[in-house]
């Protein structure tokens, strides 16, 4: 105890499990990690300055948290959808449904990245169908609205939505990672809300819409937003999924983990460091964030 | 608004709490709202997961076993069972060990250990194979001393085990503490003023208790072990059949487009996967059953679905 206040206890094993866990942690993580801040620290802070903002690595940030966020709030309504589904309904084959929720976790990210690419290429099943002349692509011409504001340049020459290839590919290949995300951070709030409220709401007179937003949903959003910052945190650091059906050009459709392994293999490790540096700093940020959201939600008693 | 449900009693769709009317939403809006979320896990679960392996088998079974029988794909194989061999048992160790410190006492700093337990969870996988190439590779902080030794860590076996115990390192632990925190101390308690061993309280009390939870860590940790592409990718260097786990020989096959190969091989993580997922559902469907049955033991029949 002379370090570490701990509480009295008769059980055994307090120093050897906790010491083994702390120089287990320190070997495999943390030791590791500190790696990243030593390498960087050999820069200068005009050096650091250079590669974390140049042009290329700006516009990798914004394909990555861009795509990560619509991907997040695609999850937010999918992911609640599905939660309120599996919580509140009964129907044939709702176990197999809830088993396979957490298929993105289970399946290797390279598996899911050759798999969604192959859907989603132009010749794909489902990208066939919104390319050029497929049975939903047609419906986007080469002029108007969208082709003004939706399409990458390739579209408007031909019409007709690209896919994979184009940052719509990426969303969608995140929208599959971080779906388990919201659905199970939302699903055992939903289970433990009790029926009271909503019945006073039903008594006093509340159609269900208006109990949903307002007895319901304050009580479910620290869940909802901690699954939207979970799936956000995952989508800008994932790869394996991703790079396939990315299409991987600089400028354009580069994810930010891509252009670090592209500046390793041409070994700029200053500039890889500098950015796996950004993005640890954005992973401690969203932790920060998880943990305040579930105090929050702790406080609130959910 | 109940009318329409007391009309069409038998639909398919029912609500899971049939005692509370008042809360209970139109046929109609249970339809859609069914519908509109078999829809999404549809098109974004099940579609993908039956085109792996109708992809694997359209050169049809000749070509998927060649694909999975060649020599590449063999020693990828062998290189991710050694991987995930070492990986996995380290780290359940360690899931025990920290899940006991953790689980059964309170000392200062466990919010910080547990945050940082959780870390490799948030770090991005290219990230955590950068973090080893940046301590053993040839530039790297170690790298000199590795040189002189002739001990090779990148681009070799001992860089892809560390960058996968790192990715994996959490699996256990999380899964175990919960059960461990929730099992509660009084059991042990008595064991050991009873004169019982620490080694033993351990095996038997509280071993059984958590032996479930500790089982699904291991399953998830497995799986991601087997499936981990970012982090081993970084570190791996590609070396065929030398330094190509699973995931990295798919790579390479999708890259040199024999699709269906890739698919074959990916087809086996598939399996793996849905195998994975099929225990998990069974570890969590008994311990749904061995709650309703401690309820109607212990309660008379629950009321709600509150606890």
């Amino acid at each position: 105890m002379p370090i570490l206040l701990k509480e009295r206890s008769i059980l055994p094993g307090f120093s050897l499990s906790l010491g083994y866990t702390m120089l287990y942690l320190s070997l495999i993580v943390l030791i590791p990690l500190s790696a990243l801040v030593w390498k960087t620290a050999e820069l200068s802070w005009h050096d650091f300055l250079v590669a974390v903002t140049s042009k290329r690595v700006l516009a990798s940030y914004y394909l990555s948290f861009g795509a990560a966020a619509v991907a997040g709030a695609v999850n937010v309504v999918a992911g609640l959808l599905i939660a309120w589904v599996l919580v509140r309904y009964r129907f044939p084959g709702r176990r197999i449904i809830d088993g396979l929720i957490d298929l993105p976790f289970a399946l290797p990210t390279a598996v899911a990245g050759i798999t969604l690419c192959t859907l989603y290429a132009p010749n794909g099943w489902l990208g066939g169908a919104f390319a050029h002349g497929g049975a939903i692509g047609s419906w986007f011409p080469a002029t108007g609205w969208a082709a003004e504001h939706l399409y990458t340049p390739e579209n408007r020459e031909l019409g007709g939505i690209k896919i994979a290839y184009a940052p719509l590919g990426i969303t969608i290949a995140l929208v599959f990672i971080g779906l388990p995300f919201v659905v199970r951070t939302v699903q055992p709030v939903l289970e433990n809300l009790g029926p009271e409220m909503e019945e006073a709401a039903a008594s006093l007179g509340a159609g269900r819409l208006r109990t949903f937003a307002t007895v319901i949903w304050p009580e479910i959003w620290p869940a909802v937003a901690t699954g939207f910052a979970l799936s956000f945190a995952r989508g800008v650091g994932e790869y394996g999924s991703v790079v396939f059906i990315a299409g991987n050009q600089p400028m354009k459709t580069e994810i930010t983990p891509l252009l670090i392994i592209t500046k390793l293999e041409q070994y700029d490790y200053a500039g890889a460091t500098a950015i796996a540096v950004m993005m640890l700093l954005l992973s401690f940020v969203m932790l920060l964030a998880i943990g305040l959201l579930q105090r929050f939600s702790r406080l609130k008693g959910v | 608004m109940g009318l329409f449900t007391r009309i069409h009693p038998a639909n398919l769709i029912s609500p899971a709490n049939p005692r509370t009317r008042a809360s209970h939403e139109p046929a109609w809006v249970r339809v859609a709202l069914v519908t509109a979320g078999l829809l999404v896990i549809g098109l974004f679960l099940i579609v993908p997961l039956v085109a792996v392996f109708i992809n694997a088998l359209r050169d049809g079974l000749g070509t998927y076993w060649n694909a999975i029988t060649a020599p590449d794909a063999r020693s990828a194989l062998w290189l991710t069972l050694i991987t995930a061999g070492i990986a996995v048992p380290l780290n359940t160790v360690f899931g025990v060990a920290a899940a006991w410190c953790i689980g059964k006492f309170e000392f200062r700093g466990k919010r910080l250990l547990v945050t940082l337990i959780d870390l490799p969870f948030s770090v991005s996988p290219v990230v955590s194979g950068l973090v080893y190439v940046l301590l053993f590779g040839s530039q790297g902080v170690l790298g000199p001393w590795l040189r002189a030794h002739d001990i090779h860590i990148i681009f070799a076996l001992p860089g892809i085990v560390l960058a996968t115990t790192f990715v994996t390192f959490p699996f256990v632990a999380r899964e175990l503490l919960p059960v461990m925190q929730s099992s509660g101390n009084e059991e042990e308690e008595a064991a050991i003023m009873l004169g019982a061993r620490g080694f033993t309280t351990f095996w038997r009390i509280t071993l059984p208790k958590v032996k479930w939870g500790l089982i699904y860590g291991i399953i998830l940790c497995n799986a991601r072990a087997f499936g981990e592409f970012g982090a081993v990718s970084v570190v791996s260097g590609h070396v065929r059949g030398l330094t190509n786990t699973l995931p990295l020989h798919i790579e390479i096959l999708y890259n040199d487009y024999q699709t269906a190969a890739a698919f074959a091989v990916a087809s086996l993580l598939a399996l793996l996967a849905l195998v994975t997922l099929a225990i998990k559902s069974w570890i969590e469907w008994r311990a749904h059953l061995a709650a309703v049955e401690q309820q109607s033991v212990t309660h008379a029949p629950p009321g709600g679905n509150a606890p």
